[in-house]
């Protein structure tokens, strides 16, 4: 790269219409969040100054301080959930065996939905009327099992937890096929002739070996729930009551339903900030600055 | 190697488990769009009826067309300008020397970690500004911005392993640093683009969020927004709705069985998301 530096490299003008763009959308709002947060706006008419309003609501109002609990709870369910499934199956995958690929093939399907056809189809299969777990635990007699997951307060924020985890573990488990195939068969040889059993081999070889994937997709995870937001609209629309109303459910329904878009502001700038300050740890941590794409020349 | 041809049993069936729980909702929403809106009450959710595609020309005939056209249009914008814009920002930073390069390159890689859906409010508020409300470069343009970051990573990585004697030779040729761009880098580049092209198309065509905030009109819907409003339209006309459901993931299906690896690959770029 060094090679031709007396003459002059390309020009920086060529960056101008990425940045711009990128400029315009996301790094300009991200000012105008802030700015927002201090005034009252309804979307319509010009904002106005509020002062601290906004912020003072924001330490005293009990709906986003559950919010911002729900929203915590959610993302450790959901890391909880997640993390040793798609482990488990993403190593699994990784073996070269005909049915493992087959099955692979499969356990990717989900990954080809949008958020919205993911969350109506799972709307209407829980249905506790018509839908298909009703029907089914109706004719086979289980009467003991609930029926009504997104109606009950007690259960729903489970079961957005498992349709977020059906949406999700197929990428993750991506993630670990790709990680798992990077290490050498070698290792396992050796450790078979050593007698090492499957369970010490996965415990001692695999899992260690995967650290960074396992890191990688564990904060993705983490900041991909503390910012999840179509599924559980569409699905509960935050009900019932507020037993599902994350924190940027609270945004949206302060900014776009209650026109209250100085306080969703506030809610904006907090929900932005805790997104970063996790991503930047992902950087910092997996050392992503250095990103080599795992899927080419394989 | 031996030890790889055993049958992992509980391995297999664990895997067999989470097979079920993957298929049987797909499986459920092929059937039951396949089915009349009076039998699906009564039917047995499990076995198929007789299939008929009535609830598919419902569909059609209540506007899907046009949601198609928008969401492809949408598509097809939002892929050209991630495309060439990243595409040229990348050689910029690869090629190009001085503060602006380097400080792009590092001001894209902290726009990786906005997530689009805590700047929805201000997104709206510029959209606003801009009077694009309710219009498809309303969903192009902030669709385009996201998915750019991302996109320059991958191209800078991969134009980094690109010799540059490659450019070199070219250059005593007398070529200009913009034919390198377009002579050179981007057919080297295929791969990444593809990936890239995949990833924003992905972006673009399962968008909500930028779609429910950002348009109202049925002239500005694209099919995941479209999806939400026919729940509320056709309300307990399930099979009409998983109709649709079916017929805006047919696309991405059919990449998915032409070019599996290269779809999955675009899946991946996103780590982000």
């Amino acid at each position: 790269m060094r090679a031709g530096s007396k003459r002059k490299g390309a020009s920086p003008l060529l960056a101008l219409p990425a940045l711009g763009l990128f400029a315009i959308f996301a790094l300009v709002p991200m000012i105008v969040v802030v700015v927002l947060s201090f005034t009252y706006y309804n979307g319509i008419s010009s904002p106005t100054f509020a002062g601290f309003a906004n912020w003072s609501r924001f330490l005293h109002d009990s709906t986003t301080h559950h919010a911002i609990w729900l929203s915590l709870e959610i993302m450790v369910l959901s890391w909880l959930f997640q993390t040793p499934l798609a482990l488990l199956l993403g190593v699994f995958v990784s073996g070269r065996q005909r049915y493992r690929s087959v099955l692979a093939a499969a356990y990717f399907v989900p990954l080809l939905f949008s958020a919205a056809a993911i969350a109506i189809t799972w709307r209407n299969l829980l249905d506790p009327n018509f839908g298909l777990l009703a029907n089914l635990t109706h004719r086979l007699h289980m009467s003991w099992f609930p029926t009504s997951w997104l109606g009950n307060p007690g259960l729903a924020l489970y079961m957005m937890v498992f349709i977020i985890s059906w949406q999700f573990i197929p990428f993750h488990m991506l993630l670990y096929q790709a990680g798992a195939r990077q290490i050498p068969r070698s290792i396992y040889e050796a450790a078979e002739i050593d007698g090492a059993g499957r369970v010490r081999q996965f415990l001692h070889i695999t899992l260690p070996l995967l650290r960074n994937t396992i890191v990688t997709s564990s904060v993705l995870i983490l900041v991909g729930s503390l910012t999840y937001f179509d599924l559980v609209f569409i699905v509960t629309g935050g009900g019932p009551g507020f037993a599902t109303r994350i924190l940027p459910l609270d945004m949206y329904i302060n900014g776009f339903e209650r026109s209250d878009m100085g306080y969703a502001s506030a809610i904006s700038v907090v929900l932005v900030t805790a997104a970063l300050a996790l991503s930047l740890l992902l950087i910092r941590v997996t050392g992503f600055g250095r990103f080599r794409s795992t899927h080419e020349g394989a | 190697m031996r030890r790889l041809l055993h049958l992992n049993i509980p391995g297999a069936l664990a895997g067999f488990v989470w097979l079920v729980i993957v298929a049987l909702p797909v499986y459920w929403m092929v059937i039951t769009s396949l089915r009349k809106q009076a039998g699906y009450l009564t039917a047995d959710p499990i076995v198929p009826g007789r299939p008929t595609t009535a609830q598919y020309h419902r569909v059609i005939a209540v506007g899907f067309l046009s949601y198609l056209r928008n969401s492809a249009v949408v598509t097809f914008a939002v892929v050209s300008i991630v495309l060439v814009f990243a595409l040229m920002a990348s050689y910029a930073i690869v090629r190009g020397r001085g503060w602006i390069a380097s400080g792009s390159f590092r001001l894209f890689l902290l726009g990786l970690a906005i997530p689009l859906q805590a700047a929805i409010i201000p997104i709206f508020f510029v959209v606003n500004k801009l009077h694009l409300y309710d219009t498809l470069p309303a969903l192009i343009f902030p669709t385009a911005a996201f998915s750019i970051p991302i996109s320059v990573l991958i191209l800078v990585n991969f134009l980094r392993d690109v010799p540059t004697e490659l450019f070199e030779a070219m250059k005593i040729d007398g070529a200009s640093e913009w034919q390198m761009l377009w002579r050179l880098a981007a057919p080297l580049s295929r791969p990444a683009l593809l990936t890239v092209g995949i990833f924003a198309a992905l972006q673009a065509w399962n968008g909500f969020l930028f779609p429910l905030v950002l348009t109202q009109s049925s002239g500005t819907r694209v099919l995941p927004f479209a999806l939400y409003d026919f729940q509320t339209q056709f309300g307990i006309n399930v099979p009409a709705v998983l109709a649709a459901v079916v017929l805006t993931t047919l696309p991405v299906f059919a990449l998915y069985l032409i070019g599996r690896r290269q779809l999955l690959g675009g899946l991946t770029a996103g780590f982000s998301r």
